[in-house]
């Protein structure tokens, strides 16, 4: 039975109960308290930072070359918090709310009401810490608005809010290594979790320079390793972003909850070939601007700017009259899919729609006028104007358009189309961020907990920050107090020894197979399986055709992949090999999952179950719970529910009309 | 198109490295300059060779970690531009083209095209960064910032820490690095209180690390694939210049 460990009490008291009641760990304790950190993304390094900050040994590890190029730094929109500075009605409970809502009822209420709680406390440290927020004219914090709510609190620096958090973190988390805290470990890959009685207690890590495997020690391993949205090959992950670590984790026993609850985002740039390696997205904050539409007739073949305004279909605004082009992401995805299918699509490919600024720069163009006294002034001065003002907002947006495209998104509507993101499944936590093993814990978008069914806009930030900042520093420390009085255990120890051996068996593995098929074709083939069956729509025979065929796929990998180079040197293409292999895994636990879930929901959308008019259909009496899966052995899994409980909001089908 | 490269192969920083010449055929305009290195890398494989060992990771152009000077320049022909974001479309067919590694004494190389910038954090650690554990801010709005501030420290923030500055440089300088760093921080009240010894430390740390002297020509503003200003340059001196002259 999963146990959530869901403090008792009302909603709003149950965090503020926990902080008052966790045990606690005494500063000279801390100082012999080692602490592995997987990850230095938003999540690893902010709990790096304060962990180290609190005065435990932190290691950290990450897989690139230094911890700040983790992906975290390439979101682009925002983070949002329960501020109200724009006096529109947010609070904590609406936050929670919306946050509940936009994850279709399938995240857990007391983890996400926690979230909104500290999202004030992250702005707060963001700003203390240097990360240059936008601000207005007054000097105070700029807010905009982003899908799936109705108040303005997604704070942002221009298109680049990714990074300004993440850098402000990182340079905490150096802060920490300077002063001694904190012990950086870059260009390593953990490769397995080391458990001695049942409890993690330590990684064997790779040295991608040198190849050498390392054993760590730590009296908790903290997981903050990312999503596994790279398992479709093409997505707007960072090509070195992979499920591996927690991949591990799920063999060493650690769930893996909802995998197949997966974003695809409405607003990314269109695939163009097939030689490509990624998908570049293009923030949902455009969307607080610009309007979506299609023809009206299919397969009209004119330039966008010849198609007359009566002859466009801004789809979304037909559809969704309240909430227009700022649905959901898993709603707005689906719209253009739809749209696409029935022949609408635009582009060489036919798979995209138009998102068009014309409105938006005239409309700011008028605004500026009347902001600066102006009169006489043309139409032609009046897009200047608003085309200022755009570029102000979006500019670094549209000149990455401009640059992938070769086209001037100034001039021409954007071509636009849904693209693999984020995910919302991950290592199933409880409440402490602990997932069933103990004394290993998952942070960020590798854990399951906030997001249900589907995440919103800029909450993924949020997130990260909240779990890493303010959720992990006081739940560790409940949990390690009880570990004081066992000493730490020398990797010499045979659970350290077996463990080694095991992954260099695994890594020989590989390296001996000596095929023919590239590491790349393989992740390619892959990618396509899980695209087709798996992706914004499925159904039962396409995902058990999936499954039969990712059994297939694994076998050859294992007997016909090529790995160049050698073992013991800086050998990418060996790293590519080991994480393809794991996603090749995690794909077909997607799929079981996927089957297992008869009902549709947030980014889970199966054909068989839908309303009349093609919304998501849910069936809570059957699947109101987290599909919390352990492995069992090959292509075997059990499932573990755990049941979702509605305290205080009410499930209803989600409408944004 | 059709394409020769000349690209540096170096098996490891303590061997020496050379040349290599290659044909890369059928690619399209539409390809990023890194897709083209993938096709080149899928056939080294396939025919048995070791494929070219490159830094990339969010091929968006804000991470940093991709790098490479492309016929003589960081990042290649276009301005204000990653190598990731770099198009074929730059390219026409029947050119040939040179790919080195960064080059510094700062950057050891790690293999083929990959460098070692570790250094970059070193200098980091040695102040770019205010002190303020978590837990102890006020609230945000509690602290207003002139908007040109905020702006101009956001646009130095903005430095992705590539090294295309270094590498730019005939002087191999980390200048145009460290002033982003102490122009961001500068630039802010919250940045205030460590003003002096964040300038000074990082200073120190930059000339330990073995980073050349800067001497205002203007190749690191020319190759930054963010724009970030050499006015940094002169707001670090003079933040140089005022923390050594002022008392404490």
């Amino acid at each position: 039975m999963l146990n959530s460990k869901i403090p008792a009490g009302n909603l709003d008291d149950k965090w503020v109960d926990y902080k008052g009641h966790c045990k606690l760990v005494n500063p000279a304790n801390k100082r012999k308290m080692e602490v592995i950190v997987v990850g230095t993304g938003l999540a690893g390094a902010s709990a790096a930072a304060s962990l180290g900050e609190l005065g435990y040994k932190v290691k950290a590890f990450c897989f690139q070359d230094s911890p700040r190029r983790a992906h975290s730094i390439a979101a682009q929109g925002g983070i949002n918090a329960a501020k109200n500075y724009q006096n529109d009605g947010d609070s904590v409970f609406r936050l929670f709310y919306d946050t509940i809502k936009g994850g279709d009822y399938r995240a857990r209420e007391a983890n996400v009401h926690r979230l909104a709680e500290v999202s004030g406390n992250i702005i707060d440290q963001c700003v203390a810490q240097g990360v240059p927020f936008a601000r207005e004219y007054g000097g105070l914090l700029s807010n905009r608005s982003f899908g799936g709510t109705q108040v303005q609190r997604t704070f942002y620096a221009a298109g680049q809010t990714g990074q300004q958090l993440l850098i402000g973190a990182y340079q905490a988390l150096e802060r920490q290594v300077a002063l001694g805290n904190v012990t950086m470990y870059s260009r390593h890959e953990m490769l397995d979790v080391v458990k001695i009685d049942g409890k993690a207690k330590g990684i064997i890590a790779r040295n991608l320079i040198t190849g050498e495997l390392e054993k760590h020690f730590g009296y908790a391993v903290l997981l903050c390793t990312g999503g596994y949205g790279n398992v479709f090959y093409l997505s707007t992950n960072a090509m070195g972003s992979n499920v591996s670590a927690a991949w591990k984790a799920h063999k060493q026993g650690a769930y893996f909850a909802n995998p197949c609850f997966t974003q695809i985002h409405p607003t990314c740039i269109p695939v163009s070939g097939d030689h490509q390696s990624k998908l570049t997205l293009m923030s949902e904050s455009l969307r607080n601007d610009g309007r979506i539409w299609v023809p009206k007739a299919k397969g009209d073949t004119r330039k966008p700017n010849d198609i007359p305004e009566e002859e466009r279909d801004y789809y979304l605004e037909r559809r969704y009259p309240a909430f227009g082009n700022l649905v959901p992401r898993d709603v707005a995805s689906r719209a253009a899919k739809e749209r696409c299918d029935a022949g609408y699509g635009v582009g060489t490919s036919k798979q995209a729609v138009y998102l068009d600024y014309a409105a938006a720069i005239e409309r700011y163009g008028k605004t500026e006028v009347g902001k600066q006294g102006l009169s006489n002034v043309s139409h032609e001065e009046i897009i200047a104007l608003g085309k200022e003002v755009v570029k102000e907002k979006y500019g670094n947006l549209f000149d990455m358009y401009a640059k992938i495209t070769g086209e001037n998104p100034y001039e021409v509507p954007m071509r636009i189309y849904p693209a693999v993101h984020y995910t919302m499944g991950g290592l199933w936590v409880d409440y402490e961020l602990q997932t069933n093993v103990p004394g290993l814990y998952a942070l960020g978008e590798a854990n399951f907990s906030d997001h249900g069914a589907n995440r919103l806009g800029a909450s993924a930030l949020m997130q990260g920050l909240a779990d890493g900042y303010f959720v992990i520093p006081y739940t560790l420390g409940n949990n390690l107090a009880d570990e004081i009085y066992n000493a730490p255990i020398p990797t010499t120890h045979p659970a350290f020894e077996e463990a080694e051996k095991e992954v260099a068996a695994r890594i020989q593995k590989l390296k001996n197979i000596n095929g023919k098929q590239s590491v790349e074709s393989f992740h390619k083939r892959l990618g396509k399986i899980i695209w087709n069956e798996c992706g914004m729509s499925r159904n039962e025979a396409g995902l058990k055709q999936a499954i039969a065929d990712l059994q297939a796929l694994k076998k050859e990998f294992w007997s016909d992949v090529r790995i160049p180079g050698e073992i013991n040197e800086y050998n990418p293409e060996l790293d590519k090999a080991n994480r393809v292999a794991d996603f090749i895994e995690l794909g077909e636990l997607m799929c079981v999952d996927a089957l297992n879930r008869n009902e549709s929901c947030g980014g889970h959308f199966r054909e068989e179950y839908q309303t009349p008019d093609g919304e998501a259909l849910r069936d809570d009496e059957n699947f109101m719970y987290v599909a919390a899966w352990e492995t069992t052995g090959e292509h075997q899994w059990q499932l573990h529910k755990e049941e979702l409980k509605y305290e205080v909001i009410k499930p209803s089908q989600r409408n944004y009309k | 198109m059709n394409l020769k490269l000349k690209v540096w192969r170096q098996k490891n920083a303590n061997t020496t490295g050379a040349f290599v010449k290659y044909d890369v055929n059928d690619i399209s305009d539409e390809m990023s300059f890194l897709e083209m290195l993938d096709v080149l890398n899928e056939k080294l494989i396939t025919t048995g060779e070791e494929p070219i060992a490159f830094d990339h990771d969010c091929r968006e152009g804000i991470c940093g970690m991709c790098s490479l000077y492309i016929d003589g320049k960081p990042h290649g022909p276009w301005q204000a531009n990653t190598t990731c974001q770099l198009h074929m479309r730059a390219f026409k067919d029947g050119d040939t083209i040179t790919i080195e590694p960064w080059r510094s004494n700062a950057f050891p190389i790690v293999k083929d095209l990959t460098v070692d910038r570790g250094a970059f954090d070193r200098i980091i650690q040695a102040g770019g960064y205010i002190s303020v554990n978590t837990g102890n801010a006020v609230d945000g709005n509690s602290l207003p910032i002139k908007k040109d501030d905020a702006d101009a420290s956001f646009a130095a923030a903005m430095c992705i820490g590539c090294g295309a500055c270094v590498a730019a440089c005939k002087n191999s300088s980390a200048m145009l690095f460290l002033s982003a760093k102490v122009s961001h921080l500068a630039l802010l009240p919250q940045g205030d209180p460590e003003r002096k010894s964040r300038v000074l430390n990082m200073v120190a740390q930059m000339d330990k690390e073995g980073f050349g002297s800067c001497t205002n020509t203007g190749a690191c503003e020319a190759a930054c694939p963010k724009e970030i200003s050499i006015a940094n340059i002169a707001r670090l001196n003079k933040e140089y210049l005022r923390a050594g002259l002022t008392a404490e």
